[in-house]
């Protein structure tokens, strides 16, 4: 018994990564620009398909590097041309707009692909678990949650050493500071934006291998990753990447015991930390959109 | 300010004309439908085409089509063309399922209703069909009460109930492999009758269950159900399960090397899910409900190649449903010379379908007193790639006759009660 | 015209468009069976608006109170009695009590929390409904049973067989509801909502209890919800847990907002334009969705206010 909690919230760690990497991408477009993109599903299955027709040409490393800069050039288009006038409005009409788009999304990958899932070829030494005993470890889910390390700290390092980073921790303390500090705000919140979609396109790829390809396959996450954003605290990206591994080992415990509830499990978690302190694990007191 | 404030006013005025323009345009139509339909038998096939089931339901459709092109090459229905009205039920929203089904009853008044492959959203509709009485065929959704304890008069289904499914398998996977099992269950409706249909048959077989876990619908991640299945130590896994959730789990399932050390087998598979697995995941024991190799039976090759040449793609299973679930209705008012529901329900009564539809070993008959049509099953396990080509990704291991596996009338728990003459 | 006299005179439109539905609406390829689910969706959309348009506070997951109403009705056709009215009651009391145990929890939250909180609890009526089979039906829905007709003493409503007859009992109650909901935005209360929405810490100071009465209006609001739950679940004979989820929750939402969430009628118009546009996308083109998410955008990017706010700018 105590053999398969281990493994579970070994593997939850793992499955939460992944969570982790979706809910970031989500939390700095939230944080600079207070825009709730529920559009972000569908950029990640976007991601996905972009690197099931590039594979085959680039093979799966090629297509894991370029895929989700293709995305980001996408997000920095849809940003410049709709997204961008919402600034200021309410943060619902952003809600509304991206729910629209999330429509043309899967409606326009199920046109383009059509509806049948199609299998995506990873490399076949990442396929392998690497022991006998750990076989839930397998090569590919390993990589995963090292990518996502990687990311993170990329994350970090630009947040901490490059301009833009620097200007967006500042503009999402103070936006109006920061602009008549003579940043071009534009460009500033557009970039930000470009980078969550990273991200999410990141996040596709990696899904890619894990799930089959089909035009919903972003939908299911849209919820968790609000989830562990709010469970982390807003406001805080260090707060997401806690919320993402916490409700993947909370989900990945619930099996053992409930297993029909673990899908529920990461509500009764949010109403939990709501209630008791709403500003999550890591959040700022008084964070608000 | 004010040129910017105008040129906003212009592209919003421009907009709303557009707008206008365009919803006057859709009011139009429906009155040229209502003049024109007059001469034709409609047929409303009312199934998902957008969410999770879009890849099935459209299968479905092309089935339906390809079979209503035939029907009016043959003379149509009672020498009226057959016209096939498509609704997307959506893949979830009953309340969709059921507006489009009234719909298609009350607006454009159909003679025939068709679906849903959502087994809850099939039992929704039917009770709208069955209050309109008008005839309706399921032609794949599952579950049970379908043609068991929600039957009605009114309502037939293509498919196999879930009970079928696994009597038709659970044997066979005892002598192969042995007798424990660990149980990988959908937590819905048509997992929840595939797991009544095991419990009996390991009951009866001696063998043994593990264990069973209840997994949501549209889990993503199996991992963690994966870890306890392979801890009980079973000689198989049981996966019982449909559409995506199915391939999540077994592309998890080999990445973890499972199926070097355990069997993984469960109820149906489809085409649809073996396609999107890649090549080393397409294992396993299943059954399949219609498959598109079949040497021995006359016919099956015109089908094939009809469906090739108008989709583009093989027939799976779901697009045979479709084929029959509109030949159905042809033969139904064929048969009773009549576009009566009554009367075309009882010329159903028994009804066997002919070689060029039925497409199977045994020939499938709807069961008197359940409207349930049964035909074979194809018991085998998925290949990577078979001789008959790319889209060969099935090898069946033995036909197994649906009468066998049918259980009774009285079994299914159907009442059936015939409107007052 | 003055601006209270054109008001007067688009209710008065509004109202004889709605009585006389049953006659224009097969003339424009419509159904009955359609007009019902927009009033009845519009009910539900209004009384998502009258907690955000009229007090600022956005509830994301209405529907729990909704699908509680739905199921409440549903359950007491199947297992209890035949009577419609009593299913009305007792669906409409089952979710404004749940509203009310809820609302009670949550009142202290504002902005996105109070939005999360609200999904929250909606997904665990979800999954109780889901999980608890024997009793909901679960996935299945709970189905087998149907509206029965009502027994007026002086005659009998036949809602079961005739569409109509239950289009027209659904206008009443439609009616009803707005008629309360508008004396209550009237009265003081009403007003006290206003300022609440316009200006919390002003109100706080002025020495309003806050919190209660946005538990009140939650409560108030939630009742109107269950009730548009309960017509929605007799309209389909059917209930499932779908009724309960979050995605019905952000379509009231985006219903208030495409139709304008400042004014009273516009919710009603957002349903309309919702159900009717995807009714008939769909029956055209299996590719609906995009034209309905194409449609959602350029109302965001040129109609920032919604339909009736677009309207009410250009009469000014």
């Amino acid at each position: 018994m105590t053999e398969l909690i281990l493994f579970n919230v070994f593997n939850g760690l793992i499955v939460g990564a992944f969570y982790a990497l979706m809910a970031l991408g989500l939390s700095l477009i939230i944080n600079l620009t207070s825009v709730i993109n529920f559009a972000h599903g569908g950029f990640l299955a976007l991601g996905a398909y972009i690197a099931y027709e590039l594979a085959p040409y680039l093979g799966f490393w090629g297509a894991l590097i370029i895929a989700p800069v293709l995305t980001a050039v996408l997000g920095l288009v849809v940003e410049r041309l709709m997204i961008r006038r919402l600034y200021g409005r309410d943060p619902l009409y952003s809600l509304l707009l991206t729910f629209g788009l999330a429509y043309v999304f899967e409606d326009g990958l199920r046109y383009i692909w059509g509806a049948q899932s199609l299998p995506f070829k990873v490399p076949d030494w990442l396929m392998r678990p690497l022991s006998t005993y750990l076989f839930f470890l397998t090569g590919y889910r390993v990589f995963m949650v090292v990518l996502v390390a990687v990311a993170v700290i990329g994350l970090f390092l630009i947040l901490t050493r490059t301009r833009l980073g620097i200007r967006i921790r500042a503009g999402t303390l103070d936006l109006e500071t920061v602009s008549v500090l003579g940043v071009n705000v534009r460009i500033l919140r557009n970039l930000n934006f470009g980078l969550g979609i990273y991200l999410a396109g990141l996040a596709g790829v990696l899904a890619a291998g894990l799930l089959g390809l089909q035009p919903t396959m972003g939908d299911a996450l849209i919820m968790p990753s609000f989830v562990a954003i709010i469970v982390g605290g807003l406001g805080s990206l260090v707060g997401t990447l806690l919320g993402g591994l916490l409700i993947g080992v909370a989900a990945g415990l619930a099996t053992v015991y409930v297993p029909s509830a673990s899908e529920a499990i990461i509500y009764l978690m949010m109403a939990v930390v709501l209630l008791a302190r709403p500003r999550g694990l890591l959040g700022e007191e008084g964070m608000n959109l | 300010m004010e040129h910017k404030n105008k040129s906003g006013a212009i592209s919003r005025r421009a907009v709303l004309q557009l707008a206008t323009a365009t919803g006057l345009a859709q009011l139009a139509p429906p009155l040229l439908i209502q003049a024109r339909g007059e001469q034709s038998v409609k047929l409303g096939l009312d199934n998902p085409l957008t969410g999770t089931y879009a890849a099935t339901g459209k299968n479905e459709l092309s089935g339906c089509q390809l079979a209503v092109e035939q029907i009016n090459a043959k003379g149509g229905i009672l020498g009226r063309p057959a016209e096939l009205l498509i609704e997307d039920s959506t893949s979830g929203d009953a309340g969709t399922a059921v507006q489009k089904a009234r719909k298609l009853i009350d607006r454009d008044k159909v003679n025939f209703l068709l679906g849903n492959v959502n087994s809850a959203l099939s039992l929704a509709m039917a009770e709208v069909s069955y209050e309109k009485g008008v005839l309706h065929v399921v032609p794949g959704g599952h579950t049970d009460a379908v043609t068991g304890t929600s039957c009605h008069w009114n309502v037939f289904r293509v498919c196999n109930t879930t009970r079928m499914l696994t009597n038709a398998i659970a044997k066979t996977l005892m002598e192969k492999y042995g007798k424990k099992m660990y149980f990988l269950t959908s937590d819905y409706a048509f997992g929840h009758t595939l797991q009544d249909g095991y419990d009996a048959n390991l009951k009866q077989f001696g063998g043994t269950k593990l264990g069973e876990d209840l997994i949501p619908l549209g889990t993503t991640d199996f991992s963690s159900y994966l870890i306890k299945a392979q801890a009980t130590n079973p000689d198989i896994i049981v996966f019982l399960m449909n559409g995506d959730d199915l391939l999540n789990a077994l592309k998890q399932a080999v990445q973890f090397g499972l199926d070097k050390r355990i069997h993984l087998a469960g109820a149906n598979t489809e085409l649809e899910v073996l396609e999107g697995l890649p090549p080393e995941a397409r294992i396993g024991d299943w059954v399949a409900e219609w498959y598109h190799v079949q040497p021995n039976v006359p016919h099956v090759d015109e089908f094939v190649a009809a469906i090739k040449k108008k989709t583009g793609r093989v027939p799976t299973a779901r697009t045979w449903f479709g084929y029959v679930g509109a030949w159905t209705c042809a033969l139904a008012a064929n048969g009773a010379k009549s576009l009566e529901a009554e009367k075309m329900a009882r010329a159903l009564q028994g009804m066997k379908l002919p070689p060029e539809v039925g497409l199977m070993p045994d020939t499938p008959f709807y069961r008197e007193g359940q409207n349930q049509l049964i035909g074979s099953l194809y018991v085998g396990h998925a290949q990577a790639k078979g001789q008959a080509g790319e889209d060969d990704l099935f090898h069946v291991d033995t036909i197994v006759h649906g009468k066998d596996v049918a259980g009774t009338v009285e079994e299914s728990g159907c009442k059936m009660t015939w409107p007052k003459a | 015209m003055t601006e209270r006299n054109s008001k007067l005179v688009w209710n008065v439109i509004l109202w004889i468009v709605l009585l006389t539905m049953p006659y224009w609406m097969n003339a424009v390829g419509g159904y009955t069976g359609l007009a019902t689910r927009v009033l009845v969706l519009g009910l539900a959309a209004m009384s998502v608006n009258f907690l955000l348009g009229f007090t600022g506070v956005l509830s994301f997951g209405h529907a729990a109170y909704f699908g509680l109403g739905a199921y409440g009705v549903g359950m007491i056709l199947k297992y209890i009695a035949p009577s419609t009215p009593l299913g009305i009651l007792v669906g409409v009391l089952v979710g404004t009590l749940g509203a009310a145990v809820v609302g009670a929890l949550i009142v202290k939250l504002r902005g996105i929390y109070f939005a999360m909180v609200t999904i929250a609890f909606g997904q665990m009526f979800y999954f109780i409904a889901f999980r608890w089979n024997t009793v909901t039906g679960g996935d299945d829905g709970l189905n087998g049973w149907r509206r029965m007709p009502i027994d007026l003493g002086l005659g009998r409503l036949d809602i079961a067989s005739s569409g109509q007859t239950y289009y027209y009992l659904v206008l009443a109650l439609f009616a009803l509801s707005v008629g309360i909901m508008a004396l209550i935005l009237r009265s003081p209360f009403g007003r006290t909502l206003l300022a609440i929405r316009e200006n919390e810490r002003r109100a706080r100071f002025l020495g309003i209890p806050v919190e209660r009465h946005i538990w009140i209006a939650f409560i108030i609001s939630a009742a109107f919800a269950s009730l548009a739950g309960v017509l929605y679940a007799l309209l389909n004979n059917f209930v499932d847990p779908r009724s309960l989820h979050w995605t019905l929750s952000g379509n009231f939402v985006i219903m208030a907002v495409v139709g304008g969430m400042r004014s009273f009628w516009g919710p009603l118009i957002g349903a309309a334009i919702f159900v009717v546009l995807q009714d008939y996308v769909s029956s055209y083109t299996q590719n609906w969705m995009f034209f309905i998410g194409i449609f959602f955008v350029l109302i965001v990017l040129f109609f920032p206010r919604g339909v009736l706010g677009m309207i009410r700018r250009r009469q000014s």
